[in-house]
């Protein structure tokens, strides 16, 4: 606490924080103070009324707010005597007065605010005897979130956060006095990315979710504390589960990362957990059809042809891709298998979409997500965080809209961060390196001058697919020799890729943030036993193995190479060529539809384990429901087979891989899930010091820049898309904006396009039709293409691209 | 006395009776100076809320820039003095505007006019585009270095964009909502949260006189502690209806019987209320020989307000009179905040119901109880659980019904119906005209009634 001020509060002094709301600091210092509008992250309102106390004011005594007021030296606070009891009784029938009381169907019901209020601090009974507002209950104000206004009690915190959190105002108040109501604008639903939160914060019933509605009361729902998972910088969540069944789940308040905020679609996007379309049982092919077998069948199978392979062509003829979604423990499992059961470093987590391995896990000027709000410059040079990055968007908007941090975005066209950017630089997509130069020449004297301020946190990645993959490391070294301080985050995408790459799933890395190395190698024979020592492939390079049948045996987790890759043309010739394919999965996709093997798999919330975020904070997860079927989790899959071919990895439980994680891997010493349950119950970030850290300062690349072209190419990836996973949580899957291409009305003019008409899209590397999208927000010269949508045909990285209309 | 003459609006008229020589020489006054002066006078604000007009403008914020924004939002029941000085006497105001933003170092002025107000807000744009085309307004004012821009806007209809920050707040593009307190000074953070001047048009029509007959002058007219002369609007059960320009301190007999010509047919005074539908009744018994100045007004529990006197007589169910008043507060209530929205019209709902004979015992206890949750003890001024005083000044007509007409409510509640003959309806309002019409033609008010039709 830094300076403090003595009030007094109900006969009792205290010290509290000067500053500090009166709220809040009577909550710090026990005494609940009843409130419904306020909400600690967001502005206080002081609307419902219902937080009123007494103060001595310069006139007698006077009640106020609680959440407007800070405190003052000498102030003296009754939160109960009788005046306020009467004020918050009176507020509490005036928000009953018109309120349904439909709380035995209500979602809310049992965890309501207002029920819980209305019990602690209300009058008990209503004199409310005329007729109550009606209103048409409920309304869809987007497929996801519904509004019961008779339940509304007006607070405006679904407002607030739209306007002030989320960036995104669409739901506003609208009329006035005792028929004011919340509502979206005519003919614009709520499609916001984070509207889900709108529903938690709700005080009431008024915002309930489509996908929760009627499912359980509350007080029936198992609720277990997790990581999730659809975004790397991992927010915390609670998953609420019925009859073995995940119903919902909700932000945990937290301020390492999400703030208690979560993205739609890491609240909603978990239907394909319980989608019928799971694999429940281990397949094998017969006659070229997948069949149902008994594990054992399975695991032999496996086993033996690893055997057969390996004999005769050694470790060079396996290739590993994938295992970005699975846990620590699982990847640490893989890394391991890959390298003394398969006998290789043919590993990649990254599906060829993503920087240098090196890069990414490098401890050395690793920014925290927290050093956001306290930079004095936020560069973004890299994908839309709004799209990719939901926790780190809402992050980075925070700091520039209320911290007074200068925010740099760097990006082709305009991302969800536009008006809360104070300089922004659009660039052609291929053409990032020539910006470079041109900032470093000093030809961008504001974005330069911001860049040399003392704190610079600069997030960066890949902003286009065309972007080469150092770009992102080229932009990295020249922030660093700029600023006083330069911290830097890496962006990549995929679940836990940030874990992956952390146990090693990298054709050049080990466990614990080590290369590859002979050094590294080395320190880790004593527990692993011999390592291979030959280079290893990363995706492209083992798609390219595969096609030319240098590799002969493929091992897929959680991996869709076919169809989740930037360039579409090795995959499916990899496929077909390849000798014998096994996938271990939670669901057939382009990719293991043709696969000799296929295990099934557990998934998120269905297994234990840990996770490591985009800053190296490593969260525990944990499991709640028990997998479908036969699913298992990949570590036992993988154990299992090592057995079977001859070969123990000797795992036998995730808490054991942990403690070996923690024993071998030097960023990971002392991360056990004892320190994380007991000791850092918002996880620790590693290395957590002491150990030997991976360093990897790039020097300033000079880089390839795509041909200049009359039209060039930006494939960028939206939050929703054709993922296997989001196939499976329908949704969120309609949500995605399908076969779309963005162009410039002038562009567009040029081309003779229409806005909703048809356009084709031609590259070096695919083409396909596209619903044109007139958009001013994409710069002339750029054609935008979401990456990966629902009906899109795949147009490859090639950044030269040409558009034709076609018609209605 | 006199009319004003029929191109009283225009610029010509205005220059020709010595318009805008106050603002020139404004031009060569310090802030300090003008500030001091304005202190001098000892104006208040004639807004409603009577605050001294000099300590307003001291309190102005060093950061700049600062705005000045004149309120002409008159939207308080009763009160329609500042019509008159819209459009009859623009320029006047302008002037005013000038001086205000001189001593204030304001560059943009804003003129925020109520919606309902389409002629006068005609008026005072053209009166606006005559000063600029004569080099008054705009860049380099009256040739000197001074710029002045000043913007005409046009409310949308509430009430509630008469309260200073919620007209701010409205200005800006935002809904008509007061703002939370602190800061409570506009002066300190105001439009678009700068320091901002928010004046009353009557309080800024006043400066070019203060500077013409100097402060010493103008703190000797009227009451010492209410100095100048202010504008008064007469209306309901009077025979002469309109706007008096007089000084403070008169008492309610002399306005009531004398200057408004007492009321029609002789019927018995019943009630008053003396500042607009914001401020708590009065009744003869008690106030009728009261001096008509804020602080006897706020002595004996009310305000003098805007100086809307709404006039009741022996006729007027105090109920439907009261419910009128409730009905249009929970109307015109921003929805804002918990007790104001909800709890004005459930009062609306309560009073509704005993005007109509369905009236229980307990209904006036339970209203009381239901103000008591907006006005916390039922006093004037109120101790509020609002944000604003919307809410407590629908309390106001209900601290009338608790005081003087208990009865009243309890036949209204004993007999199932209202008591008065009349059922409690008010004369037909088209009689009310021709009556206004005839008399106000005899009137001997400063204003007269509107000729032309635009």
């Amino acid at each position: 606490m830094g300076q403090t001020v003595t009030i007094t509060i109900d006969g009792v002094e205290h010290q509290v924080a000067a500053g500090s709301l009166l709220i809040r600091a009577a909550q710090d210092t026990g005494t609940y103070i009843p409130r419904f509008c306020w909400h600690e992250r967001m502005k206080p309102v002081g609307m419902c009324r219902m937080c009123l106390v007494e103060v001595q004011g310069p006139r007698g005594p006077m009640l106020i707010t609680a959440c407007t007021n800070e405190v003052a030296e000498g102030m003296v606070v009754y939160t109960g005597n009788d005046t306020v009891r009467k004020a918050q009784e009176g507020v509490l029938e005036f928000l009953l007065a018109n309120h349904p009381l439909d709380c035995p169907v209500c979602d809310k019901g049992g965890e309501c605010p207002l029920q819980d209020q209305a019990f602690s601090h209300g009058p008990g009974e209503s004199r409310f005897v005329e007729i109550k507002r009606n209103y048409e209950k409920p309304i869809a104000i987007s497929s996801l979130v519904l509004l019961d206004r008779e339940r509304c009690i007006l607070c405006a915190r679904c407002t607030r956060f739209s306007e002030e959190i989320s960036g995104d105002p669409l739901i506003e108040f609208k009329s006035r006095a005792n028929v004011t109501e919340v509502n979206t604008f005519p003919d614009h639903p709520f499609a916001s990315y984070f509207s889900g939160n709108t529903i938690q914060i709700c005080p009431v019933g008024a915002l309930t979710s489509v996908q929760y509605r009627f499912r359980a009361r509350p007080w029936d729902l198992q609720m277990v504390e997790s990581s999730g998972l659809h975004d790397t910088a991992h927010p915390r969540v609670s998953v609420h589960v019925s009859q073995n069944q995940v119903l919902r789940l909700v932000g945990v308040d937290n301020d390492a990362t999400n703030h208690g905020w979560l993205s739609d679609k890491e609240r909603f996007g978990f239907q394909y957990l319980g989608s019928e379309h799971r694999l429940t049982s281990p397949l094998i092919r017969r006659h070229g059809e997948l069949v149902e077998v008994g594990w054992a069948e399975a695991l032999d199978h496996v086993a033996e042809r690893i055997t057969l392979v390996g004999d005769s062509d050694g470790g060079e003829a396996f290739a590993v891709i994938g295992g970005a979604h699975g846990s620590n423990e699982d990847a640490y499992a893989l890394s391991k298998f890959a390298r003394v059961v398969l006998g290789t470093n043919n590993v990649d987590a990254r599906l060829d979409d993503s920087l240098a391995s090196h890069f990414l896990a490098a401890t050395v000027d690793r920014a925290l997500i927290g050093d956001i709000d306290t930079a004095d410059t936020i560069l973004v040079w890299g994908p839309d965080l709004k799209e990719e990055h939901p926790t780190l968007y809402l992050r980075v908007r925070r700091a520039a809209q209320e911290l007074g941090v200068r925010l740099v975005v760097v990006h082709p066209r305009v991302t969800g961060l536009d008006d809360r950017t104070a300089i922004k630089a659009n660039y052609r997509p291929g053409a990032g390196f020539v910006l470079l130069d041109e900032i470093a020449e000093g030809k961008h004297a504001a974005l330069s001058e911001a860049l040399s301020a003392p704190r610079v946190v600069a997030l960066v990645g890949q902003a286009s697919l065309a972007d080469g993959p150092h770009l992102a490391e080229a932009v990295a070294a020249y922030v660093r020799s700029k600023a006083g301080s330069a911290r830097i985050l890496p962006l990549a995408r995929r679940a836990n890729l940030f874990g992956a790459l952390d146990m090693g799933l990298a054709p050049d890395l080990l466990p614990g943030r080590v290369g590859a190395d002979q050094a590294g190698r080395a320190a880790l024979a004593g527990a692993w036993g011999e390592i291979p020592a030959t280079r290893g492939k990363d995706t492209k390079a083992m798609l390219e193995g595969l096609g030319s049948s240098e590799i002969r045996f493929l091992l897929l987790v959680g991996a869709d190479p076919v169809r989740d890759v930037p360039d579409p043309r090795p995959g499916p010739a990899a496929l077909e060529a390849a000798e014998f394919v096994v996938s271990i999965d939670l669901f057939l996709n382009d990719s293991n539809r043709g696969a000799d093997v296929i295990f099934p798999a557990s998934g998120f919330a269905e297994k234990e384990g840990t996770a490591t975020n985009i800053e190296g904070r490593v969260q525990k997860l944990n499991s709640v429901v028990p997998g479908p079927g036969q699913t298992r989790p990949d570590w036992a899959i993988l154990a299992d087979i090592a057995d079977r071919a001859g070969r123990s990895i000797g795992l036998f439980s995730a808490e054991t891989i942990a403690k070996e994680i923690s024993e071998v891997a030097p960023a990971y010493d002392r991360v056990t899930w004892d320190f994380l349950e007991w000791e850092a119950r918002d996880g620790a970030v590693v290395p957590l010091g002491g150990a030997p850290v991976l360093s990897h300062i790039p020097v300033a690349l000079k880089g390839d820049i795509a041909p200049s072209a009359e039209l060039t190419l930006h494939v960028g990836r939206t939050l929703y898309d054709d993922g296997v996973m989001m196939r499976h949580t329908p949704n969120l899957h309609r949500l995605a904006p399908g076969p779309v291409a963005h162009l410039n009305p002038e562009d567009a003019k040029r081309a003779g396009a229409l806005h909703g008409h048809k356009v084709r899209v031609v590259t070096k590397h695919g083409d396909g039709e596209f619903t044109a999208v007139l958009d001013e927000g994409t710069p002339p010269g750029v054609v935008y293409v979401p990456f990966n949508q629902p009906g899109a045909d795949p147009l490859g990285t090639d950044a030269v691209v040409r558009v034709t209309a076609v018609g209605k | 006395m006199s009319e004003f003459p029929a191109d009283s609006h225009t610029i010509d008229r205005y220059e020709a009776t010595g318009g805008y020589v106050q603002a020139r020489r404004a031009l060569g006054m310090t802030r300090d100076h003008l500030v001091e002066e304005i202190k001098a006078s000892g104006l208040l604000g004639r807004g409603g809320a009577a605050f001294p007009a000099g300590m307003k403008w001291s309190f102005l914020a060093p950061a700049r820039p600062s705005f000045l924004v004149v309120n002409a939002d008159e939207s308080e029941p009763g009160t329609f003095k500042d019509r008159q000085l819209l459009e009859r006497d623009p320029h006047q105001m302008l002037e005013g505007v000038i001086i205000t933003a001189i001593a204030n170092e304001v560059h943009h002025a804003f003129i925020y006019i109520r919606g309902e107000y389409p002629k006068p807000a005609r008026r005072v744009q053209a009166a606006v585009d005559e000063a600029r085309a004569r080099g008054y307004l705009g860049t380099g004012i009256f040739g000197s270095d001074y710029d002045l821009e000043l913007t005409v806007h046009l409310g949308a209809g509430a009430y509630i964009c008469g309260e200073e920050t919620a007209l701010i707040n409205s200005l800006e593009g935002l809904r008509g909502e007061p703002r939370l307190k602190p800061p409570y000074f506009p002066a300190a953070k105001g439009l678009y949260m700068q320091p901002t001047i928010v004046n009353n048009v009557e309080t800024v029509s006043n400066l070019p006189h203060i500077l013409d007959m100097g402060a010493e002058e103008f703190s000797r007219i009227g009451h010492p502690d209410d100095t100048g002369t202010f504008l008064i609007s007469v209306s309901g059960h009077v025979n002469r209806p309109g706007n008096y320009e007089l000084p403070h301190g008169i008492t309610w007999r002399h306005l009531i019987y004398e200057i408004a010509g007492g009321i029609p047919g002789d019927r018995e005074l019943k009630a008053i209320i003396p500042g607009g539908a914001s401020a708590p009744w009065f009744v003869p018994e008690i106030h009728l020989d009261d001096q008509i100045t804020k602080d006897v007004c706020a002595e004996a529990g009310s305000m003098l307000g805007s100086g809307a006197v709404i006039v009741m007589d022996e006729t007027t169910c105090m109920v439907r009179a009261a419910e009128r008043i409730v009905r249009f507060f929970a109307h015109e209530s921003c929805g804002q905040c918990t007790p104001c929205r909800e709890g004005t019209t459930w009062m609306e709902m309560i009073l509704r119901r005993i005007e109509e004979g369905q009236g229980r015992a307990i209904d006036l206890d339970l209203l009381l109880d239901v103000s008591d949750n907006i006005s916390v003890g039922l006093n004037w001024p109120p101790k509020m659980t609002t944000i604003c005083p919307l809410g407590p000044s629908a309390v106001s007509p209900i601290l009338a019904l608790r005081d003087y007409f208990r009865d009243e409510v309890q036949a209204h509640v004993e007999l199932g119906g209202c008591p008065l003959t009349s059922g409690g309806r008010p004369p037909d309002p088209r009689s009310l005209q021709t009556v206004s019409a005839e008399t106000s033609r005899r009137s001997t008010s400063m204003v007269a009634p509107d000729r032309d039709r635009e």
